[in-house]
This record gives C-alpha cells, structure tokens and sequence, in this order.
C-alpha cells in the first residue's frame, strides 16, 4: 500500500508542473525571459532547457543541504546557490554551444532573477526530500520549457516563415515580422493565456454542468 | 564611445527596458494597476539603478578581472545591499517618500531589470559616466512603460471586458500595443 | 508519539540557539561549496571560451581580407600601432573591440590588408562590423556584419542583400565615403543605399567613415614605418 501511495505521490508532484501548475500559464513566473528569447523555437528550447538545468541541481543541493541553513538566511543562500548553477551554465553554453549563447545574450545570466527558480526553493525544495524535489524540480521545468515552446513555435512560423531554422514555406512566404519581434513576444502569451482561461473556464462549466444535471 | 545623447534616448524609448527587453515586467504584473503606484515604483527603479550601475561600474573594472565566475553572484549582492541602502537612507531622509514606497523597495532587488541594467551596462563596456546615463535612461524607461500601462489599465477597470481575457491576458495585449506604439521611436537620433 | 513530541521540543530549543555564528557558518558553506563549483567550472571552460572567440575572430579577418592565411593583432599605443604579442592575457569580454586591428597577410607573408572592427547606431541599436582596408591603394575590399538589430525585412539587408554587398569590393575612402541613391553610383567612394533601409545604409557609410578617421593615419605609419611587402593584387 505504502508504495503504491508513494508511486503516484511522486507521479503526482512530477505531473503537476506540467499542466495545473504549469508555471507560466498559471502562476504567471518567469516572465522576462519567456518573452524575450521565444522569438525562435530553438531559443525557446535553449532557454527551457537552461533553466531546467538551473532549476534541478539548485534543488537537489537545496534539499541536500535545507537542515543545514538557518531559516534567517535562506535566501540568500538559494541566491549563492541559484547564482552559482546559473554561471556554470553561462560558461558552459560559451564554451560548447557558442551561438546559442550569442542569442541568449544576457538572458542566460537572467535565469537567477526568475521568481519560478526561487520559489520553487523557499515552497519544496526546502521542505522535501532529493527525490520529491528532484520531480518537483523536473515537472516544473518542463512545463516551464513545454510554455516557451507554445510561445515561441507560433511566432517563429508566422515570424519568419520557418521552425527550427528550417524554412517552411519558401520564398513566396510573406512574413508577419511584429511576431518576432518585441510586440509579438506579448500578444503571443497574451493570446495563450486568452486561450488558456478559456479552455479552463470551459472545463468548470461542464463540471458545474455535470453537477447540475445529477 | 557611444553618444551619451543616444544612449540615454536608446535606453528610455527605442530600446525601452519593459517593452523591447521585458525586463520589470515582474513586478508590474503582479502589482496593481495605480498610476500612484507605478511611479513610485519607477522612481525607487531608479535609485537602485544609478546605485547599481556606479557599483557594477567600479566591481567590472578593478576587481573583476581577477575572477571572472563571480560576476553573477557580485552584481545580485550589489543589488541587494543597494536596496537596502536606499532603504535605510530613504528611512532618514525622507520618511513620507519610504511610507509611499514601502512594500516596493525589497520587491525590487529580484527584478530582472537592475540585474538586466548591470549585465547590459558591463557587457556593452560602458565607461562610469556612461553608465550612469544609461541607468537614468534605463530607470525612466521603466517609469514610462509602468505609467503608461498603469494608466491604460486604470481606464480599462471601468469597461466590460469579458472574464476569459481579465488579468493578466488582456495586460499583456495592452503591453503589446504600446511596444509596438514605442517601435515607432526607432531611428531617432540617426540622420 | 512521545518521540515525535521529543523530537519537536528539541527542534524549538535548537531554533532559539541559532546564532550568527552558525549563520556565517551556514553561509560559508554554501559559499564553498559555490565557490568551488565555479572555479572548476571556470578552469574547465575558460579555455574554451577563449578558443571560441579567436576563431570566431578568425572567421571575421579571413572573411573580410581575401586570401588571408595569417593575420597579427595591432593596438593603439601612444598614436602608434603595436604589436599585440601575447592577447590570451585579459581578454575583454565587452565590446571595446575598436582599439584593435588586426594586419592579415597571405601565405608569402605580404601584406594583404587591415580588418578594422567598428560598430555605429544604426536604426534600431548598435551596428557592429568589421571590414577590409587596403592601405596602399586606400579602399575598403571587404565588410562583414558581426552584430545587427536592424529591422528584420528591411534594416538587415545590409547583411542580407547581396546588391550591397557589392559596394565593398573596391570602395574608395578617400575623400570620405559618401551614400547615394541606389543606381546613381557613379564614382569609387560612393555607396548606394539600400531602398526601404536608407538610415541603416546611411549609418553604414557613417561608421566607415569614423573608424577610418580614427585608424588612416596609424595605418599609414605603421605600413611606412614597417616597410611591408604589399601582397599585388590581380584585379
């Protein structure tokens, strides 16, 4: 009984990230940079990817180590922890991935000041054990990651008439250039988040509808 | 280097923080819309920012160069004893100011747009001067993109807008518009 | 249950014992232990880095001095250009790339060129570039964008359309580079204009113009100073 409870618990805390508290489209977290690097979808895999790497070893090494720090300064300390990974991955990109890094720019070192990182610090991570935070950590970013992509596929498509570098519709394509640029990064999650509320508005009507009808 | 002219009007409208960066976006969204209160945030923005730059400025140049890796980590500990100087200073000098400011003041240390305005600053090889304006730009930039989504949501509190697009969705639109109102800017200052 | 309340009690007494002691020590530790991360981190990678960027670099020399096989970095000194004999010491990782050139020469060893790096405002930001100048005959015979956010469409035609591209085979500096219509070029020192993205053609022609007031005269001595074999051209 025991494991069958913990199996889906751990199922549980990896599938929430990824839908009902997907960290974007619910909470909201992590805006700077979803917008600013979704104007390709291979930024947006780069980005989401960079964050999950962020975002799992902060977690494993705050769980690690939550008995050890004091309440009074912990954030700073899931700050030198955060900070740390996210340098290990700037210089890592710089070193192996160089273009990548040209188009990130600034926004890989960004990472730290993502609210979706910290948070998920001060709410689980502490509180857990590795193994829950480690789920938590991946569910989180990849539905962190899972968000970029809906944002930045679109606009690369209809920006600039290609996906992943690869030209979709030729020459005759004539590009909607707003979406790929600053513009576009917020009308596109405007009109996710639009699609969002209304798809989930729509799920409480039929539930309420259900609920009516017995 | 850089006109100083161009970097203070590239910072504050052609390449404004908020809307062509989406730095600041943080703690828009999540605060209300009052116009009273966006420029206070602006305002504390802007504090911090010369603070920071000044500091960046100083760490970039001399002690840096020695240890590359904790850039990061320096400019996050710079900001956040900024804040907690003009805090404390705010406290002594000004104390209605503080009262105004209040909740904004530690909001500000995890917004992307002072570590945005080090990082930037450092990586263009802003000189001190330089990067002060640049941070004045910057922080005005910032001010401007607050007050003027501000002041749009506060009208917009008085009109129908159907439930799926209240919030942050129809913010987002809004925010939109007016990046696409500021792409106009672009080419000033270049004859 | 009398163990848990045990352990809860010890828990509130440990709680009120947390002195600053223990706090530094807490944050010493994260500190070393991210200390630790980034400075392997940082003597893994840094060489690599570091590689990145000099071929990077190379890539952009070769690309605007045609022919180049071997190229040596030149700095601005006291009015006069120098050699840069060891540039693996301190690096910039900003932009402040105007206070180099770098001298390419063919595989006899002429002298082909200068890559002159320069960047402008442009439209919507910073233009950054670098081009080849041929200091005996005095004309531009390459250019390459490095850094561009011009308007995608219209503004990043300057690296895009190949029509411009054109303008820099044999561009002479002297007097100064001058924009004109597109069709209307009529004489060695004239750029035409892209149509639609005439403020960044224009901003263009405006950094040619102000990185070779800055470098002309160093060049010159330099070369005379130097004695070096100009590389003949077969035109």
């Amino acid at each position: 009984m025991n494991e069958l409870d913990n199996k889906s618990q751990a199922a549980q805390e990896f599938l929430k990230g990824l839908w009902k508290e997907n960290p974007i489209f619910i909470s909201v977290l992590g805006m700077c940079p979803a917008l600013a690097v979704t104007n390709t979808a291979i930024n947006s895999l780069a980005m989401g990817l960079a964050t999950t790497f962020v975002l799992l070893s902060s977690s494993i090494l705050v769980s690690l180590l939550k008995s050890v720090i004091p309440k009074q300064v912990r954030i700073t300390a899931y700050i030198i922890i955060i900070a740390t990974f996210v340098t290990v991955v700037d210089f890592s990109l710089a070193a192996f991935l160089p273009a990548i890094h040209k188009e990130l720019g600034a926004f890989i070192a960004l990472i730290v000041v993502n609210c979706l990182i910290l948070g998920r610090q001060e709410s689980f991570a502490s509180k857990n054990t590795v193994g829950l935070s480690i789920l938590d950590a991946l569910g989180m970013s990849l539905g962190f990651t899972f968000a970029m992509l809906c944002i930045g596929i679109p606009r690369e498509i209809l920006g600039s008439g290609s996906l992943f570098n690869i030209s979709l519709f030729g020459d005759a394509f004539e590009p909607w250039v707003v979406m790929i640029l600053p513009p576009g990064g917020f009308f596109m999650l405007g009109f996710l988040l639009l699609g969002f509320n209304w798809y989930a508005k729509k799920k409480s009507q039929n539930a309420t509808d259900n609920k009516l009808a017995k | 280097m850089d006109n100083l002219i161009w970097i203070f009007v590239s910072a504050l409208l052609v390449n404004n923080f908020t809307l062509s960066y989406f730095l600041g976006l943080c703690p828009f969204l999540g605060v209300s819309g009052k116009l009273q209160t966006a420029f206070r945030l602006g305002l504390a923005n802007i504090f911090v920012m010369l603070i920071t730059a000044a500091c960046a400025y100083v760490l970039n140049t001399w002690i840096l160069i020695y240890a590359p890796y904790l850039r990061l980590i320096s400019f996050i500990i710079v900001i956040a004893s900024s804040v907690q100087f003009v805090e404390m200073a705010m406290k002594k000098l000004s104390p209605d100011l503080f009262q105004a400011l209040g909740i904004f003041l530690p909001l500000i240390t995890t917004n992307c747009a002072i570590l945005g305005l080090a990082l930037f600053s450092t990586n263009k090889g802003y000189g001190f001067v330089e990067g002060m304006v640049y941070a004045l730009g910057a922080g005005g930039g910032v001010t401007l993109a607050l007050a003027l989504l501000a002041g749009v949501r506060e009208e917009t509190k008085i009109l129908n807008i159907p439930s799926v697009i209240q919030g942050t969705a129809i913010n987002l639109l809004i925010a939109g518009i007016i990046s696409m109102a500021f792409m106009g800017f672009a080419g000033l200052f270049s004859s | 249950m009398t163990e848990q309340k045990e352990n809860t009690t010890s828990k509130i007494i440990e709680e009120k014992e947390t002195s600053s002691l223990k706090l530094i020590l807490a944050l010493g530790i994260a500190g070393l232990i991210s200390g630790i991360i980034l400075v392997g981190t940082y003597i893994y990678t840094d060489p690599l880095i570091k590689a990145n960027k000099a071929a990077a670099t190379q890539r952009a020399i070769f690309k605007v001095l045609q022919g180049c096989d071997s190229f040596t970095t030149l700095v601005l000194e006291n009015n006069k250009l120098l050699e840069k004999v060891n540039d693996s010491d301190n690096q910039d990782t900003n932009d402040k790339d105007e206070l180099v050139v770098y001298a390419g020469y063919n595989t006899s060893k002429e002298l082909i060129g200068f890559a002159i790096p320069g960047s402008e405002p442009g439209f919507q930001d910073i233009i950054g570039t670098i081009f080849g100048y041929d200091g005996s005959k005095k004309v531009i015979i390459g250019f390459e964008v490095l850094e561009s956010k011009e308007t995608p469409g219209l503004g990043d035609k300057i690296f895009k359309d190949v029509d411009f591209q054109t303008n820099f085979t044999s561009l002479a500096i002297e007097p100064e580079i001058v924009p004109v219509k597109k069709g209307e070029k009529s004489r060695a020192n004239e750029v035409e204009t892209i149509a639609g993205a005439t403020i960044s053609s224009k901003a263009v022609v405006r950094l040619l113009n102000k990185t070779m007031a800055i470098w002309q005269q160093t060049i010159d001595d330099y070369i005379k100073e130097n004695n070096l074999k100009v590389a003949s051209n077969d035109e």
